[in-house]
């Protein structure tokens, strides 16, 4: 599934443009780059050059084999702006960030959702919780980079209704402007959590509500099974109950539903990250997008589909472990 | 938001009871949603937001001139007044008129990923859940990858490859962003149909010499229809979404005021630094009210076709 999944979608990323529009980026790039007077003698010949050196003067289907085995190979060209930087060492630098911003606000939302979905369904839910779920409902259908537009406007631009204690959160970057790190300390950690709050904050917002409902739906189910009710009667603890005998036979769907999500889930990060100029892929590729610098925009398309890919094929591998009901093979 | 007036209540009792014994007629089929509607508040929330949405693009449409909407109809980045009830852009738009002339293209966009996408899931669906074998295998398959490939990093490589330096026409967006739209679809009526095709009424009517188009028309089609207007709502908000997105990239129509567009220009000009919120709040504020308003009319529709989900609710 994984690599059905990755060629395919490679696949269709390279066919796609070029059914659509005969425009030839190499080309284009090179035109700009002389109308700036970068480059303004043996124009042609520098175009015939890259041509060459990207096959782009070769039919279709060789093209398209080509393609594949670079693609397989790991090599994603070089970047057009930055010439001669590859692709692969820009996406390679700026990788951790996403990463580390989709793992930590998808661990935290799950994890906070799950288990306020899971109370929510048992009896004796504290009402505080009962209020806040339509609330965080409420915020569940709003695009990811729109919650962080707004959770900018109030926690990082200074207002005038904002009392003198209201904490500011920085409002762009993954470090401060005036501070200069060498590797990374300590201060430079703190310093990049700072600035990772609010684009976090503002991917957790929005799906807690999601996570929280599924669990509900599946703990409603389960509680009513009668495994459960014969836990309650053998008098086994509460917290037993509802965390070995109810959370974790409910959770297996929430991860099914995890593991579709996960592409949405990455577009999202990729787009907050674009409202709060966090260095990760989606910065990258806004730049890119914005220079027109096509190979840094594939190399960038390709590595979030794979990372898409490998992230639901992980979740796959993990039912088992979760579930022993998987493990025998049913 | 319910205003439970007593001719309704009066006739939903009724309704009631009349359902109870179990007529048919369309009187009591109408009457039998406005019953649901009542007790289902999810959907009517959803619809009264809907309704409001509607009332601003024709109303609002037809009372404020498009041209306020054009650069420099008014100052640059004057704060709300009395003048320009939201202020004005960095380019002297006025915001009011921008947000009534611009929700109606981002609505649009998601008709198209809606339309398309719910016409092709009833298609796919409907051949794999019905015929079932080696094309429900491959239908399968097929819309189970393309949900996992994440489809903005499609639509982004394509949108940036066909903008022209004008950037797309609306048109060309929500073409682009439809042809990703009909996985879910698909995957929702096809799960439903297998299941369906089943059940002892389908059976029946097999016995009684109905064909197979007749039973898809006459016996599915009509138990399938609030799956199917989940399924339309669903395909028009994740349209929607991919359209925002893709215009936050900067891949967006770049002489139409569609939403996304007007945040896209917004975060270019340095709003939230300069903290000229009246510019990107209102646009969010309507976007999150069409997402939401989707979302309620999804949900609601869900309950109602599956009565399980009602109880857990």
């Amino acid at each position: 599934m994984f690599l059905l999944v990755v060629w395919l979608a490679t696949t269709v990323i390279f066919f796609l443009p070029r059914i659509a529009s005969d425009r030839n980026p190499v080309r284009e790039r090179l035109v700009m780059m002389a109308a700036t007077g970068n480059l303004a003698t043996g124009m042609e010949k520098v175009v015939e050059a890259y041509e060459r050196e990207y096959g782009l003067d070769q039919p279709l289907y060789l093209q398209y084999v080509r393609y594949l085995s670079s693609v397989l190979r790991g090599d994603l060209n070089v970047s057009l702006i930055n010439y001669p930087t590859r692709v692969w060492d820009m996406i390679k630098q700026r990788m951790p960030y996403t990463l580390g911003l989709v793992g930590i606000s998808v661990l935290v939302a799950f994890a906070l959702g799950s288990l306020s979905g899971a109370t929510l369904a048992w009896p004796g839910a504290p009402r505080w919780l009962k209020g806040a779920l339509p609330v965080f409902l409420t915020l569940s259908p709003i695009p990811y980079f729109m919650l962080a537009l707004l959770l900018m406007f109030v926690f990082a631009v200074r207002h005038q209704w904002q009392p003198d204690w209201w904490p500011l959160l920085p409002l762009a970057g993954a470090t401060s402007v005036t501070a200069v790190y060498d590797g990374w300390d300590i201060e430079r950690v703190l310093d990049t959590i700072k600035h990772s709050i609010l684009p976090a904050l503002s991917i957790i917002l929005s799906q807690i509500g999601f996570w929280a409902l599924g669990m509900r739906g599946m703990m409603v189910t389960t509680a009513g099974e009668d495994y459960v009710t014969l836990a309650q009667m053998r008098g086994l603890r509460p917290g037993r109950v509802f965390g070995l005998y109810g959370m974790r036979n409910a959770t297996l769907p929430q991860l099914t539903s995890l593991a579709l999500a996960m592409s949405l889930i990455f577009s999202g990060v990729i787009l907050v990250e674009v409202i709060y100029r966090y260095p990760g892929m989606g910065t990258l590729l806004y730049n890119a997008i914005a220079g027109f610098d096509y190979f840094v925009i594939y190399g960038v398309v390709l590595v979030l589909i794979v990372m898409v890919a490998a992230s639901t094929f992980i979740l796959d591998i993990a039912y088992p472990f979760i579930d022993p009901r998987v493990r025998r093979g049913a | 938001m319910l205003d439970p007036s007593t001719e309704t209540t009066q006739s939903s009792a009724a309704i009631q009871a009349e359902a109870d014994s179990s007529s048919d007629s369309s009187f009591s089929a109408i009457s039998q949603i406005g019953y649901y509607l009542l007790h289902e508040r999810m959907l009517s929330i959803g619809l009264f937001m809907l309704i409001a949405l509607l009332a601003l693009w024709l109303i609002g449409g037809q009372i404020v001139d498009p041209k306020l909407a054009d650069p420099i109809s008014g100052p640059q980045t004057a704060p709300p007044q009395s003048k320009y009830w939201l202020g004005t852009d960095f380019n002297g738009r006025q915001v009011l008129p921008l947000m009534i002339h611009g929700a109606p293209l981002t609505l649009r966009i998601g008709l198209y990923a809606g339309i398309f996408g719910l016409g092709i899931g009833i298609i796919l669906g409907f051949l794999g859940g019905y015929m079932r074998g080696v094309i429900d295998a491959f239908i399968r398959i097929i819309s189970d990858v393309f949900i996992t490939i994440p489809s903005l990093a499609v639509l982004v490589v394509v949108a940036s490859t066909i903008k022209e330096s004008s950037g797309l026409s609306v048109n060309a967006m929500g073409f682009i962003v439809a042809s990703l739209s009909w996985m879910w679809p698909t995957r929702v009526i096809r799960a439903q149909v297998l299941s369906m095709r089943e059940s002892n009424y389908v059976e029946v009517a097999r016995l009684n010499g109905m064909g197979d188009l007749e039973i898809i028309f006459r016996e599915l089609m009509p138990n399938l229809l609030p799956f199917l207007a989940a399924s339309f709502v669903g395909a028009m908000a994740s349209g929607i979404l991919a359209a925002v997105g893709l215009e936050a990239l900067g891949l967006g129509p770049q002489h139409e005021p569609t939403l996304g567009m007007t945040i896209y220009w917004s975060l270019y000009y340095g709003a939230t630094i300069s903290n000229w919120w009246w510019w990107y709040v209102p646009p969010i504020i309507l976007v999150a009210w069409i997402f939401i308003t989707l979302y309620l009319i999804a949900a609601g529709l869900d309950k109602w076709a599956n009565p399980r989900l009602r109880q857990s609710l």
